[in-house]
């Protein structure tokens, strides 16, 4: 018995436990990354850029939101920010998971390349109870990077066979998908009247002025009715 | 299979500004502190810029994408996220045919 155990290093016991938690996210994945990449090839990419942009970015709300308002010439500027108010959620997980990760520095600067809203999660979640190792942190987010790279670049080079994307509705499915994540942001009043005001200053702005305003105009109205929404509710 | 100069440097860019915010968060970690309204437009900031994104699709493009829009949301207070895709999809091809 004892020498059963032995074999099995605290390493290799943390990386099975990473494998084990995340394998539900890396599923659920799967078809959202084929439909990333087939709708980013109807956009006008070729598959190595799908592929290039899911190895460098790793971030799919952010590639999502960049592959919805795609044009040609890409606007550099504009990404960027967009890409930014996106993942600025970041900070704060980062912040907050930052002394409960055993590694040093370095290897922090390193390992918070795979941080992503499900890794984070997961990974608060096991340091109530442990300390979160290098093992079950690299776990995740190397399966979670591998499955993101490698459905996105299938779905590109497939997508390249299945000819205008409107035909089968799948120029809503992102539609859908952020209607879907929004709602899993909850039903606050803050989120509520932060969606209400978001979505119509968007609308609004991309009538009179057109893209890429919409997006953030939209966003920062939002964020700003939120501040305010939150000052009125603790007021009440 | 070809890789467009502007892409590329979108891709970088996207890539830098991503990158900087997951380790932007190791160091201020030991100074940030939030009041209770600035911590509620931090967190507003995901779905303010979701919606913002979809909005113009969404509201402003025809009957069939805002009504399939307001299907979306009622399924998605429901279904899981894949669940609401299937929903959305379905009934936008749906509504396109009949309006």
């Amino acid at each position: 018995m004892a020498g059963a155990h032995a074999t099995q290093s605290p390493s290799w016991r943390d990386a099975r436990a990473g494998l084990r938690d995340i394998a539900p996210a890396a599923i659920a994945a799967i078809p959202i990354g084929l439909l990333f990449g087939a709708v980013a090839v109807s956009k006008g990419m070729s598959a190595l850029e799908v592929g290039l942009m899911s190895v460098l970015v790793f971030a799919g709300g952010a590639q999502f939101a960049a592959i919805e308002s795609w044009i040609q010439p890409a606007p550099i500027l504009t990404l960027a920010f967009a890409t930014f108010l996106i993942n600025a959620r970041h900070i704060l997980m980062g912040a907050s998971l930052s002394s409960k990760m055993t590694l040093s520095r370095p290897q922090k600067l390193a390992a918070m390349f795979f941080m992503t809203d499900e890794t984070w999660a997961l990974s608060e979640r096991r340091a109530r109870e442990r300390p979160v190792t290098g093992a079950y942190w690299l776990a995740m987010g190397v399966v979670l990077f591998a499955n993101w790279v490698l459905m996105t670049t299938l779905g590109a080079v497939l997508g390249s066979f299945l000819g205008d994307p409107a035909r089968l509705g799948a120029d809503f499915a992102f539609t859908a998908l952020f209607i879907g994540l929004v709602a899993g942001f909850g039903r606050s009043r803050v989120t509520l009247v932060t969606v209400a005001i978001s979505a119509i200053v968007a609308a609004l702005v991309h009538v009179t002025v057109g893209a890429p305003w919409h997006v953030a105009s939209g966003a920062l109205a939002g964020i700003a009715a939120a501040y305010w929404a939150a000052g009125w509710k603790t007021r009440e | 299979m070809n890789v467009d100069p502007t892409t590329l440097l979108a891709i970088f860019a996207m890539a830098v500004v991503t990158y900087g915010t997951r380790i932007a968060g190791l160091f201020v970690a030991d100074r940030l502190v939030l009041s209770d309204r600035a911590k509620a437009a931090f967190d507003a900031i995901p779905p303010a810029v979701l919606v913002a994104v979809v909005a113009p699709t969404a509201l402003t493009t025809g009957w069939a994408e805002a009504m399939a829009t307001a299907i979306t949301a009622f399924a998605a207070l429901r279904l899981p996220l894949l669940g609401t895709v299937v929903v959305g999809v379905v009934s936008v091809v749906l509504l396109r045919a009949v309006l």
